[in-house]
């Protein structure tokens, strides 16, 4: 029998709804495994097992009382560390919020919380969202579940680590850059970006507004799917969430047939890892063989998708990041003078990679500077947009690889921090453009890592997003595998 | 030679505090003078996660300042980040609009020595207020109170019209009164709700181009404004004559000292990093909304006082005191609607009525709601005064006995025997005894010593204790005294 860890999230809702295993045993069960691997793994920057079990026997009770606890009653959730938890030290990954406790959930986590989803703790994550393979972390180490030496990817590598090392059911994760898929993509799990607006962001750390948004990670689509449903939807405390609400998602099992799916010619580039484009290749022939259509197409401006980012997100964190500044809460480093106390607390209290960005950003927002840096970037953001738009006049999806190679091992970019971004070169048109894009395991490499595939939708067409998805997954069993261990 | 006429160009920058209930991005209560840091919330205080929600009675408001002001409304406007750190500020950036703001391209007609001078608008904006430093409650350290923070402002810049201070007095009155007639500001600059920092340079007349501008702050009175404006032409005026090179800079106006200094130089020059903000959506305008708006607005300042002129033959002087409040020039209209003559109502209202107001110190409010007499009150004394039943100086010293109690003073009149005695039978018998009393002095006035007459008058009042018709009185005493020649 399989374990109740290993259980998938709508099957372990199911059978604590029809009382045959109690929120409790779910819950313990969770966090035995925790114990188990973590020491190893470091998925985790906080574990929550008291809140765990008092929520998971509040599910229990309601059960009890003939109540409906929700959706999601007594699945094992884990949240990205970016997101603020009441009660819950929430800490970014930065000394700046080492012992920071948040007064208010986030929207997702309260959403999360009434669908009686248990929240079994917090996930490491690079230092602000600010990564690609969780290494900026100033809290801790996450491994990759498949290979102790390589990256889990990043930013949300403890969430993916936690769900592919069946620490709970499922995740949440923020994904500004790729920072969802990228490291669904290296762990071998499912990983979905919904489109900007879909989600709320209240509550979510800000790295860039305009880029950020909260998706959910899983071990299949339909998991996925589910705890999109309970995160999705229109919140009075976010005005750039979308007013539409989330259409039903009962109809994913359905066929494929008909159609049109797009392979972005520039998403297989010179140097890509010769097992990422083959497993991608073959997954396409899956899909064909379920009946899509396949054509090639065009994103003429996806060159300068990386260059565009790098301006637009590292000037609104230049921003974002201004209120760490020893004043209020957080790391405070005295000093004689108020000037000092800034730049010796931002000093102290920021790593390298997110002091970077900030000047970075600082720099692109600087007087003389913006019109040919900012406005410039936002300017070649229109023509990525337009780009996809032109691609969906044509196509209902888009499938490409989520990144031009497997997980790479530790330390290994983190002289270079091109080297590191160009990680990220098939996720973050994506977020430039605000479209949903789900990643899903489709093969392995020589050494048995996982390879992702990306399919990316039209804005808020999640329901093709995961119809197709649910569809390959139908047809091949690469989600089925597991890390070792 | 003498050196030429150096004319000023003045243009003003006012931070007016919106009276709305809550700020203009969380829930949280707007309201002035609550104990530190009770009013503040995770968004006022720029927790990690938390975002704005504009609040749209805000926008309400701004829209109403434009279109009274005769700005622009933009159908599409945008928020932007202005980065910078300040204890003050939680965020680090405070949220305001910048390349496209709210209402532009307005103006203002304004009274200076009876004439009308029109002074452009360059626009108005939305922004958020931030919080305050505490230099002085502990010794070692500076506090910071939150409430103020995220208290909505709107941001209100003219062009560089101005040419006195005088005119930049008369400017701000203008726009003070126009902000409290629509209720969208109370306008104190004491607590500093309605603020001002000045712009003034000097230059040739008939030149074109401006002069070296410097900023002034740190005035805290429309008195403080013209003074420091005043100061500040002079200085750059005689710095100018002595062959002086004005520096562009940020000057402090010195209350007690009565000068500007200039203020501490920064380390290094401001750059904001203003870039739009990316988590509220561009503000859009519903064009129905705005027109609905305009049709609520109330009778502004400017019209009124030259309706008050036409209407009721005020002064150009009375007109303009009344109309600058607009709950004084309610009281004045009610008064008149209540039979008092316009004249007399004008009079009662910027005399009596306002002495009892300051002395009550009831107007620091924004709109005084609660007179201390009513204007009924007022009109019935001034109708009692001018039909003769009550002299002027009763009627004064009535005043103050009505505060507060809704009687008609035409019934405390009649109670107390106020009125002035005008009953013939009565007189007559009180002339008959002070003559008889004063035998001499009839003596003399009939010897052809006139003068007497104004004794024996006082005489007959003192015995009335001062209620007798004067008139009566003295028509009285001069019958008698011609039937009793002998």
């Amino acid at each position: 029998m399989t374990a109740l860890n290993e259980l998938s999230l709508r099957e372990t809702v199911a059978r604590v709804r029809r009382r045959e295993v109690s929120a409790t045993e779910v819950t313990r069960a969770a966090l035995a495994r925790i114990a188990a691997v973590e020491p190893a793994l470091g998925a985790f920057l906080t574990v929550c097992e008291p809140q765990a079990l008092a929520a998971a026997a509040a599910v229990d009770r309601a059960l009890a009382a003939g109540e409906d606890p929700g959706p999601l009653a007594g699945a094992a959730v884990a949240l990205k560390d970016n997101i603020c938890t009441a009660g819950i030290r929430t800490t970014a990954g930065s000394r700046m919020l080492e012992r920071f406790v948040p007064a208010y959930d986030a929207t997702v986590a309260a959403r999360l919380r009434a669908a009686g989803a248990v929240l079994v703790g917090k996930c490491n994550l690079d230092e602000f969202a600010m990564g690609s393979s969780t290494e900026n972390s100033a809290l801790g180490v996450t491994r990759n579940p498949w290979d102790p030496e390589r990256v889990p990817g990043g930013s949300s590598g403890g969430s993916a680590a936690a769900v592919a090392a069946c620490e709970c059911h499922a995740a949440l994760g923020t994904d500004t850059g790729g920072s969802i898929r990228l490291p669904a993509g290296f762990c071998g799990v499912v990983g979905l970006k919904p489109t900007y607006g879909r989600v709320s962001r209240f509550g979510v750390i800000a790295y860039a507004s305009s880029l950020d948004q909260v998706g959910p990670i899983a071990r299949d689509v339909a998991d996925a799917a589910l705890v999109l449903a309970a995160i999705a939807g229109p919140d009075p405390r976010d005005a750039t969430s979308a007013p539409h609400p989330l259409p039903p998602l009962d109809g994913l099992d359905g066929p494929v047939r008909g159609l049109r799916l797009g392979l972005p010619r520039e998403y297989f580039v010179e140097g890509m890892q010769p097992a990422v484009e083959t497993a991608v290749r073959a997954a396409v022939r899956v899909l064909e063989g379920l009946g899509a259509v396949v054509e090639p197409v065009s994103l003429p401006h996806t060159e300068h998708a990386v260059a565009t980012y790098y301006l637009v997100a590292t000037a609104e964190a230049s921003s974002n990041l201004a209120r760490y500044d020893g004043v209020r809460y957080g790391l405070r480093v005295p000093a004689a003078s108020l000037g000092e106390m800034y730049e010796a607390t931002r000093a102290a209290g920021f790593g390298a990679e997110v002091t970077r960005r900030i000047m970075l950003g600082t720099y692109v927002l600087s007087k003389g500077y913006y019109d040919a840096w900012y406005l410039k970037a936002q300017q070649v953001r229109t023509l990525i947009r337009r780009d996809f738009e032109a691609a969906f006049a044509r196509c209902d999806a888009l499938v490409t690889p989520v990144a031009p190679t497997t997980a790479f091992r530790r330390g290994e970019r983190l002289a270079d921090p091109l080297t590191m971004y160009l990680s990220d070169i098939f996720t973050i048109s994506v977020n430039l453009a605000g479209l949903p894009a789900l990643v899903l395991p489709c093969g392995v490499d020589e050494a048995g890592l996982p390879i992702g595939l990306q399919i990316v939708g039209r804005p808020f067409d999640e329901p093709t997003v995961l119809r197709t998805a649910a569809a390959y997954e139908g047809a091949t069993d690469w989600h089925a595998r597991r890390p070792p261990g | 030679m003498t050196q030429p006429a150096l004319e000023a160009v003045i243009g003003l920058e006012v931070h007016a505090e919106l009276l709305t209930r809550s700020k203009v991005f969380c829930g949280c209560s707007a309201a002035f003078g609550a104990p530190p840091d009770t009013n503040v919330c995770p968004v006022c205080l720029g927790m990690p996660g938390v975002l704005p929600v504009l609040n749209r009675r805000v926008v309400e408001f701004a829209i109403r300042a434009g279109l009274a002001t005769h700005c622009r409304i933009a159908p599409r406007s945008v928020f932007a980040r202005k980065n910078y750190f300040y204890p003050d500020l939680p965020k680090g950036y405070q949220i305001s609009q910048y390349e496209l703001p709210l209402c532009t391209g307005g103006h203002l007609d304004v009274l200076v020595d009876g004439t009308v001078r029109r002074i452009g608008l360059t626009r108005i904006h939305i922004e958020e207020d931030t919080g305050k430093n505490l230099h002085d409650v502990e010794d070692a350290a500076s506090l910071v109170d939150f409430n103020r923070s995220g208290v909505p402002l709107l941001e209100i810049v003219s062009e560089p019209d101005l040419r006195s201070p005088a005119e930049a007095g008369a400017y701000l009155r203008m726009l003070r009164a126009i902000l409290q007639y629509l209720e969208i500001c109370d306008g104190n600059m004491e607590e500093g709700s309605f603020r001002c920092d000045a712009n003034v340079s000097v230059r040739p007349h008939g030149q074109a181009g401006f002069g070296t501008k410097v900023e002034v702050k740190n005035m805290n009175s429309f008195r403080a404004v013209e003074k420091a404006l005043a100061f500040e032409i002079a200085r750059q005026t005689e710095a100018l004559a002595a062959g002086e090179r004005l520096r562009q800079e940020t000057r402090l106006w010195d209350a007690d000292r009565e000068e500007t200094r200039p203020m501490r130089a920064k380390e290094h020059a401001d750059d904001y990093r203003y870039f739009p903000e990316p988590d509220l959506p561009p503000l859009v305008v519903d064009p129905a909304w705005v027109e609905e708006i305009r049709a609520s607005l109330p009778e502004l300042p400017g019209p009124r006082r030259e309706r008050f002129e036409r209407e009721y033959g005020l002064s150009a002087y009375d007109a303009d005191v009344l109309t600058q409040r607009k709950d004084l020039a309610d009281y004045f209209e009610a008064g008149v609607r209540a039979g008092a003559a316009p004249k007399e109502m004008a009079n009662w209202t910027t005399t009596e009525v306002l002495r009892l107001v300051r002395e009550e110190k009831l107007d620091a409010a924004l709109v005084i709601r609660e007179w201390p007499v009513t204007a009924a009150q007022v009109a019935s004394l001034a109708r009692l005064v001018q039909a003769g039943t009550i002299t002027r100086s009763t009627a004064k010293a009535l005043l103050p006995r009505l505060r507060g109690t809704g009687r008609d003073p035409a019934e405390l009149v009649a109670a107390e025997g106020l009125a002035q005695v005008s009953d013939r039978g009565a007189l007559e018998r009180a002339v008959a005894e002070v003559l008889a009393a004063h035998p001499a002095q009839v003596a003399e006035y009939r010897a052809g010593k006139e003068k007497v007459l104004g004794f024996l008058v006082g005489r007959v009042m003192r015995a009335s204790g001062g209620k007798a018709n004067p008139q009566l009185v003295q028509e009285l005493l001069r019958t008698a005294l011609a039937r009793e020649t002998p």
